[in-house]
């Protein structure tokens, strides 16, 4: 596959055209809005956790490139009955393979999270593919505080 | 639409122009590169990388320090193509010259420089809508410190400057106006001169920042008669890191030094210093000789394609490409002023300017995409960035053909 189509695949293009759990989040205050400066991407999410600690459903409001929209989309699918702790580890997993802290290859265990594999020979698209993953981490409590 | 004939550049083919810069014949995933990033930096001619090349391999040495040959040499040489640039802009004398490592660090020296000397508290700095973040940012920076105000002229809905605020915006509290000569989005050319008049009647300093026009037209500051003007190299076939400050001298001559160090001391003793004269008081550490070389080379190169036949040629693109892209669905192309350079900034429809870009970089076509460093103007136009293509006189019909044909594809791929 050549890079572009690498970096288009057809699940990410399909996820960019029909975005999952995206809504209209005007409950969610501007100051929660996460922002790309570089490219004027900006997003808002809304993470309901239910009795049992687990992530009942996440959903997005935005605007952003294909990449961006579809990671977001994706997230919002994977993260889903996951635990809090479980998440975070998730999205810093992500994080970390696409930015090379850790192997590319770690992607392939994550389901179809490994579409976004071929940003990492993006570096400008990086960001995109994980502007969504960031505003999750930073809506979650820090971890050893207690959620209201 | 193809143009079957051969296009002209004055006297020469814009084919045989192509052959002189090696990079023009690169492949781009599989495909001819289209390089239409012209407006972030141009490519570089072969005579100006023998230049360079030159200078290392036969004259390299430090300057206005050493007396061997290889000294004199270079200290002649990068003296020379001060000359140069001072014939290129009109200056009345080689001390208006100041090298710099581009518009930004120009800018930046004359916000601090004049700055701080003339600048008190609760003067206006005056600037545009369209300006550049770095004919911006430095102002913030010195407002800040000298407690200032920053004003802008407005934009009308075509993307011109709007020369009824400026009648009204230009109070006795003005100190200096910093404009753009050419808008790097909207591709606006500015009426520098008109508003230099106006200003100097307020008894107001005018910087122009000229990045976007000396590289596409002969720019005249004897007759723009502008206190300031700052340009870089490298978007005008030079090599990166290699600028120009203009300044009036009696206006340089009343500034402090920005930068202390070697070169720009005339006497040093432990406790004080005396400056040096002019330019070289604002020159302090070993300058950027094989750029100023560069520099040089290219100013030769332009003028023996003459700036009219580039000027003519590029704004033959312009219009093509305008009217090319005319029957593109959902294009919107920003600026729509009579007086333009060769910028075309634009959306397709609701896909985001990155993915157009992607796209476009697919099929080998180069263009920027993104805020272009001027978010404040993104933010008046309501819209995140956009991608933006722009030509330089070795720009091609059948490249803005592929840039068309591309477009089309886009649109489709991401629909």
């Amino acid at each position: 596959m050549n890079p572009f189509d690498d970096l288009y695949q057809e699940i990410v293009l399909d996820h960019y055209r029909s975005p999952r759990n995206k809504a209209r989040l005007d409950n969610v205050p501007e100051s929660m809005v996460h922002e790309n400066p570089s490219c004027g991407d900006s997003i808002k999410l809304e993470v309901t956790v239910d009795d049992a600690g687990k992530l009942a459903g996440v959903r997005f409001d935005g605007r952003g490139c294909a990449i961006s929209t579809a990671s977001a989309s994706l997230m919002t699918e994977r993260l889903k009955g996951l635990t809090v702790e479980e998440a975070r580890a998730m999205a810093n997993r992500f994080i970390r393979s696409l930015r090379g802290d850790d192997p590319v290859e770690t992607l392939d265990d994550m389901g179809d999270l490994v579409a976004f594999k071929g940003v990492a020979q993006f570096p400008v698209r990086v960001k995109c593919a994980t502007l969504a993953w960031h505003a999750f981490l930073l809506s979650l409590p820090q971890p050893g505080a207690s959620a209201a | 639409m193809a143009i079957a004939k051969v296009a002209y550049m004055g006297a020469r083919t814009v084919e045989d122009v192509r052959e002189d810069f090696p990079i023009l014949d690169r492949m781009v995933h599989g495909k001819p590169l289209a390089y239409l990033d012209n407006a972030a930096t141009s490519q570089k001619p072969r005579v100006v990388l023998d230049a360079v090349r030159v200078y290392y391999e036969r004259g390299n040495a430090n300057v206005h320090r050493a007396l061997h040959a290889l000294g004199e040499e270079a200290t002649a040489a990068f003296e020379h193509n001060r000359a140069k640039v001072q014939r290129l802009l009109n200056a009345r004398s080689r001390q208006e010259i100041i090298f710099t490592r581009g518009t930004t660090e120009a800018i930046n020296l004359v916000a601090s420089s004049w700055g701080d000397k003339f600048l008190r508290k609760g003067d206006v700095v005056l600037l545009t809508d369209m300006e550049h973040h770095s004919n911006l940012v430095p102002w913030q920076l010195v407002c800040a410190r000298k407690g200032c105000n920053l004003e802008f002229i407005p934009i009308t809905p075509e993307g011109g400057l709007d020369m009824q605020a400026v009648e009204r915006l230009l109070t006795e509290k003005v100190r200096i106006v910093a404009l753009t000569h050419v808008s790097n989005v909207l591709g606006t050319i500015n009426a520098v001169k008109i508003i230099t008049d106006m200003a100097h009647t307020r008894g107001a300093r005018v910087l122009v920042d000229a990045a976007q026009s000396v590289p596409h037209f002969r720019v005249d500051v004897t007759e723009i008669d502008c206190d300031f003007l700052a340009f870089s190299g490298h978007k005008m076939c030079a090599p990166m890191g290699i600028g120009v400050l203009y300044g009036k001298e009696q206006v340089l001559e009343q500034m402090p030094p920005w930068m202390g160090g070697g070169e720009m001391i005339s006497s040093v003793t432990q406790e004080k210093s005396t400056w040096n004269e002019l330019p070289y008081k604002f020159e302090a550490g070993t300058p950027n000789v094989e750029g100023a070389i560069g520099l040089g080379a290219a100013i030769d190169y332009l003028h023996g394609l003459e700036f009219s036949t580039i000027e003519t040629w590029e704004a033959e693109l312009t219009r093509y490409a305008l009217m090319r892209l005319q029957d593109i669905p959902h294009l919107a192309i920003y600026g729509a002023v009579e007086r333009r350079g060769s910028v075309i900034s634009f959306n397709l429809g609701s896909i985001h300017a990155h993915d157009v870009a992607q796209y476009l970089d697919k099929e080998g076509i180069a263009v920027r995409a993104g805020h272009h460093c001027a978010q404040p103007l993104m933010k008046l136009l309501g819209i995140p960035g956009t991608a933006r293509a722009s030509f330089s006189f070795y720009n091609t019909f059948s490249e803005i053909d592929r840039l068309h044909d591309a477009l089309l594809a886009a649109a489709e791929f991401y629909a």
